[in-house]
């Protein structure tokens, strides 16, 4: 066992710490997203290294050797001084690694500048009304017409879509083909006619999610990305990232330390909530998880660095991350009784209400980006070598 | 950065449970519980033959001065091979107990004994997590009077008991005074009993009036009952999977149905992260010793209820042999459920890890 990085890595966390200390003024406070002010914080973080750092110059990133410990220190010390960093986003985190992986020369230098420096955003269109866990068996149509693919169908889920420019979507291009290789992966942009945007209403009450419906849109030849029917390993090539960042053990720290302030502030009949032994005894339990999965994830962590894979360690993270997180929050509502059904503007709110929002917002986190059960499937099938559900003999469609 | 198990302690496991494979499968373990055998000899002698009395122990007093998390690697495999041994009290607790309180005396007297393997000792240490009924040793003029109930690995040369006052002592099992008794339990693979105390002569370990001592004892302890648990608990679900993929209904094999698939799963989620809970906790005993009380508790505490979990979910993926005394998985259930009683409860730890923050 050792978990120090090393002293090469302590100076690297120093200089980090010192940047923030010095630039954290001119970080972004909840600006929107193409302002002047998160553009500028942006390109800055990409010149020091701090964000896009290990793709290439040419590309609009920092052009930095990969580094397991340092992007972890980075993503730490943002973190812990509540300070931006680097833009997100399904573009950022999803489509330039898939690009630079599977994109064509034309295809990086076009998109992926741009991405980086928050001037293109993006949104993902993968799920369907009728294709959720079972993806592969999505039905948008693209039929190639002359040098234009025209896309007909619908998408759901869509975060962000009404304030993207691009999406980057599954479309099926070879119906008579077996539902995995008859899919491709297709870029257009928003404001293409024939597309229209419906706001999706979350339990939350936000408009994040939308359904974005396509009648005969028309998208140039070239913007497919990877081969005709390739589109499903495309996704693939990069899924993984997603599942591994839901549920981040650090942020559930850090929610854990606020309901432990939380408990000693609220009171019943005048008795701080803390002193009542059937709540602490709920919140030690909670710790008790926190700290299992930090420390699972420093394993998970501690495995990459050595080109060893801890994979059941690995699968069980979006799971058990978003299971802990939602419990973390059911728990302070409780906390605060009757006060936790408070939301919107009240006189009594607490914290603005997040712990209300993130109690729905992590029951939402349970099942996207791969439900609980799908995610144990893959531990029990991958992880411990059990077998796949027999398949059924598709029946004909009427 | 290594955040696991290093080269050393996986191959230290891997002789461990070699050993036990061979020498120790259930149907020797079945054997030493249904004949009520006091002690395993070969067994421990197998295990002493590797060395493991000595892991904790300085060198100078012939041991090999490993660390906290070589001792719960080893603990591991005997939860996983639900192993009759004092392992427990004889390699971990009474050495702890001696390196922290003993004089040098004390040291010399017992330490080398203990890592050649010529002595092994229980621990009447019940009463200070928690007494139950009248229990309770009281140390008065060099003598010990009262009762100590469940005392751990109760067939033992010597034992080391704590008193009302939290201090330390060190009792041969033959001294003046001493009434033993073995209490039937439902984990028949750790024998554990009463001892009554009359004006027995005590031979304290140094003055500890803090009970800082008997603090480290009992986290030490904690972290390698929660070790033993963990290797009980992976077992169990091992043989869920295996079980599964023999075991045909509806013509084809549960470990195929979503419902048996997802119990193995669950159980997998469970134990996955706190192997590193136990990890992390067996490393702060010797490298962050501020910090090992708390992880002691949340390890003890939280491999509890891992371990009552998996316990009930893997019988259940057994169906009805998982109940019968024919397949034997109800060996790794009584352990579990020892372990989840002995020295200090879930609910009971866990206001200890929040008294440990202050939180009360």
């Amino acid at each position: 066992m050792d978990l120090s990085y090393g002293p090469e890595y302590e100076a690297f966390r120093q200089d980090v710490r010192k940047f923030i200390e010095t630039n954290r003024e001119s970080a972004p406070r909840g600006e929107a997203m193409k302002s002047d002010r998160v553009q500028s914080w942006q390109k800055l973080l990409i010149e020091k290294g701090y964000t896009a750092r290990t793709i290439p110059q040419e590309y609009g990133g920092h052009g930095g050797e990969p580094d397991i410990i340092k992007a972890r220190i980075i993503g730490e010390e943002f973190a812990h001084s509540q300070t931006p960093g680097g833009l997100g986003g399904q573009g950022i985190s999803m489509l330039v690694p898939t690009l630079l992986e599977l994109g064509t020369e034309e295809q990086k230098k076009r998109f992926i500048p741009p991405t980086l420096a928050g001037e293109m955003v993006w949104c993902q269109g993968y799920s369907e009304p009728n294709a959720g866990s079972d993806l592969a068996s999505l039905r948008t149509s693209a039929v190639l017409d002359g040098d234009e693919w025209v896309v007909n169908g619908s998408k759901i889920w869509t975060s962000t879509a009404h304030l993207a420019d691009w999406i980057f979507c599954l479309v099926r291009t070879e119906p008579e083909a077996p539902k995995h290789q008859g899919i491709s992966f297709l870029l257009f942009q928003m404001d293409t006619p024939g597309i229209e945007i419906r706001p999706l209403v979350d339990m939350t009450m936000a408009r994040n999610f939308n359904e974005v419906f396509f009648s005969d849109v028309r998208v140039p030849k070239d913007q497919i990305v990877g081969k005709r029917g390739e589109g499903w390993f495309v996704a693939n090539a990069i899924l993984g990232h997603e599942r591994d960042s839901l549920g981040d053990p650090n942020a559930t720290l850090t929610r854990l330390n606020r309901l432990i302030e939380l408990a000693r502030q609220e009171t019943m009949d005048g008795q701080r909530l803390i002193d009542n032994p059937v709540f602490r005894d709920r919140m030690m339990k909670i710790q008790a998880r926190v700290m299992s999965l930090r420390f699972n994830d420093q394993r998970v962590l501690s495995s990459r660095i050595n080109n060893t894979d801890a994979r059941l360690a690995r699968m069980i993270s979006k799971l058990q991350g978003t299971e802990l997180r939602h419990d973390l929050e059911g728990l302070a509502i409780d906390i605060m009784g009757e006060i936790g059904l408070m939301y919107g503007r009240s006189d009594y709110l607490t914290d603005n209400g997040s712990w209300q929002q993130q109690y729905m917002y992590f029951l939402g986190l349970i099942i996207g980006g791969g439900t609980s059960q799908i995610q144990k499937n893959i531990i029990s099938e991958r992880g411990l070598g059990m077998p796949k559900e027999p398949k059924f003999e598709q029946k004909a469609e009427a | 950065m290594e955040f696991g198990l290093s080269e050393q302690q996986t191959a230290l496991q891997d002789n461990v449970n070699r050993f036990l494979q061979e020498k120790a499968p259930l149907e020797r373990v079945r054997q030493y519980s249904e004949e009520q055998q006091e002690r395993a000899a070969d067994i421990w002698d197998g295990l002493v033959e590797l060395g493991l009395p000595a892991l904790l122990i300085p060198e100078r007093y012939g041991g090999i001065e490993l660390a906290a998390l070589d001792a719960a690697a080893v603990c591991e495999c005997l939860g996983r091979h639900v192993t009759p041994s004092p392992f427990l009290s004889t390699a971990v607790l009474a050495p702890t107990a001696i390196l922290l309180a003993g004089s040098e005396e004390q040291q010399n007297q017992y330490l080398p004994e203990i890592a050649a393997g010529n002595t092994t000792f229980g621990a009447a240490l019940s009463e200070a997590t928690g007494a139950r009924r009248d229990a309770g040793v009281v140390a008065t003029d060099s003598k010990l009077n009262g009762k100590a109930l469940f005392v751990i690995d109760i067939h033992s040369d010597n034992y080391l008991v704590a008193d009302t006052d939290n201090r330390l002592h060190i009792i041969p099992s033959d001294a003046n005074g001493l009434t033993i008794n073995t209490l039937p339990q439902i984990d028949r693979t750790r024998p554990i009993g009463e001892i009554i105390f009359n004006n027995t002569p005590a031979t304290a370990l140094v003055a500890d009036d803090q009970g800082s001592a008997l603090r480290s004892v009992i986290d030490i302890g904690r972290i390698m009952i929660a070790a033993d648990t963990l290797g009980a608990s992976q077992e169990m679900l091992d043989q869920s999977v295996q079980y599964a993929m023999e075991r045909r209904q509806f013509n084809r094999v549960i470990a195929s149905f979503q419902a048996v698939k997802h119990m193995c799963a669950e159980m997998a989620a469970e134990i996955e992260p706190s192997r590193a809970l136990l990890w992390y906790a067996a490393h702060t005993i010797d490298e962050d010793p501020e910090e090992s009380h708390l992880n002691a508790c949340h390890a003890k505490a939280h491999l509890s209820e891992v371990g009552s979990f998996v316990g009930k979910t893997a019988t259940i993926v057994h169906g009805g042999m998982g109940f019968t005394d024919l397949l034997g998985l109800h060996y790794w259930f009584k352990r579990i459920g020892y372990n989840r009683q002995i020295l200090g409860g879930p609910e009971s730890i866990r206001e200890e890890a929040a008294r440990a923050q202050g939180l009360c």
